[in-house]
């Protein structure tokens, strides 16, 4: 009735491109992360006139496909810089930075979301402006930005496919040299996505987790 | 004791305070009332530096409050204000809520934290609410914990900012009867309140404010029973 030549070896080999995948995905949300909540925070301190350079070049990581950035940075740092670096790390640098300019925003909107007058009672009890961000303002836009940034980190899971422009054999990447191998698309497509579903199932409910316990208080 | 001395402050082309002087002392409770835009409220943000001033100077102990050399988060420490909007911090435990400047501004452990924020909330009645998160509490009881949290910086001056005005009406009492009972211990205080009965309870003085002048101020009796100003009188007249 069904009848494929895949091997236990092969899915073996979707599994090692799965873990490519899920790497490039949390190095690239992590660092991201970090710079986006870098550059919101700035972006609001600064106000829209005085942080206009940087939401420009943020607005350039949103704005040009990523395939296009893989190609670009590629030929970049390895023609211009003339630096010898992976595949790997060329892919975790632009997936970071797209990341950021994403989050930027996401961060943005949640600070923006808390109340200046609770900032200014947090301000009256003697916080300096860092401990006002650190233990009022952040959590708060936390809670805000979270569906957004869970959001963002699922979308850059599936975008990190397209990190095989820059030689890296992630898990679609993965897929199509089997595909090439045994010709029987549907069925491994059809495997390549329940690895990227298995992926992604977790943080989509640890978010629905955090929304829910939050929601509590 | 806080000293205001000539204050100006003005929003952009609207000049709110045209020229304040008060003077404040150790123990004493002060009450502001007066229409809205009278620039009352924008006074007690101007005293912890929450809003810089135009002209004129406010010293609190004697440091000048918007002088560019005064630390504000250390001076802040001794100025405890409260809001017409309670400003919960939403994330928190009403425990959490109180503890979180005494340990992260004073530097307090948490044990000696936790043991004098729950001294002040038993103080102002919320002593069986600790593990509760602020959204679970009534407006009158969020307002008693704001109370708490700027108690427990064991501030010199507590100012008061319409603290009933948003409270549904059987709420209002509650946190009257904090505010009184802190009068009573000795507080030093400066209420702006549109609660003329408990004003004239509570207050050593009374000032009647009227677009960004101080039109008068005397003691409860006087100003009460036999104010001075046209203005004043129409105020009166109007809230009875």
């Amino acid at each position: 009735m069904f009848d494929t030549a895949l091997s236990a070896n092969d899915l073996i080999f979707l599994a090692k491109g799965a873990g490519i995948t899920i790497v490039v995905t949390a190095i690239s949300v992590a660092i991201g992360t970090v710079l986006g909540i870098l550059f919101g925070v700035i972006r609001v301190q600064l106000g829209a006139v005085l942080s206009a350079p940087l939401t420009f070049v943020l607005d350039i990581f949103r704005s040009v496909p990523l395939l296009i950035q893989l190609v670009l940075a590629n030929a970049f740092v390895g023609m211009v810089l003339q630096l010898q670096v992976s595949g790997f790390f060329v892919a975790c640098l632009v997936l970071s930075l797209y990341t950021s300019a994403y989050c930027a925003e996401i961060v943005r909107g949640g600070i923006d979301a808390v109340p200046a007058t609770t900032r200014r009672a947090a301000r009256s009890l003697g916080m300096s402006w860092g401990q006002d961000m650190r233990y009022i303002v952040l959590p708060l836009a936390t809670r805000v930005a979270l569906p957004s940034w869970i959001g963002l980190a699922l979308g850059v899971m599936k975008d990190s496919a397209l990190v095989y422009v820059v030689q890296v054999t992630e898990l679609l990447k993965s897929t199509q040299i089997l595909i090439t191998r045994l010709q029987e698309p549907m069925f491994l497509l059809l495997i390549c996505g329940a690895f990227y579903f298995i992926i992604s199932f977790p943080l989509a409910r640890f978010g629905g987790y955090l929304e829910k316990r939050w929601s509590n208080d | 004791m806080i000293e205001i001395q000539n204050v100006r402050k003005s929003f952009g082309d609207l000049e709110v305070l045209k020229g304040i002087d008060l003077n404040v002392n150790k123990g004493e409770v002060v009450t502001v009332i007066g229409g809205s835009g009278s620039g009352k409220s924008t006074l007690l943000t101007c005293i912890n530096g929450l809003e810089p001033i135009n002209a004129g100077k406010i010293l609190v102990d004697g440091t000048e409050v918007h002088a560019k050399s005064t630390d504000l988060n250390k001076l802040r420490q001794k100025i405890g204000i409260v809001f017409q909007q309670w400003n919960a911090f939403p994330h928190l435990t009403v425990l959490e809520n109180v503890t979180l400047a005494p340990r992260k501004v004073l530097g307090m452990d948490k044990a000696k934290a936790e043991a004098i924020a729950e001294k002040q909330l038993k103080h102002v009645g919320l002593g069986d609410k600790l593990k509760t998160y602020p959204t679970r509490l009534s407006g009158g009881q969020q307002q008693r914990m704001a109370i708490a949290r700027a108690l427990a910086m064991s501030p010199d001056y507590m100012l008061f900012d319409e603290v009933t005005s948003a409270l549904d009406p059987q709420l209002v009492g509650e946190v009257l009867e904090t505010l009184q009972m802190l009068a009573e211990e000795g507080m030093t205080m400066i209420l702006v309140t549109h609660e003329m009965s408990f004003a004239r309870d509570v207050s050593d003085r009374v000032a009647f404010f009227h677009q960004g002048v101080m039109a008068e101020i005397g003691v409860p009796e006087q100003l009460f029973g036999d104010p001075q100003h046209v203005e004043t009188q129409k105020f009166l007249a109007s809230v009875r």
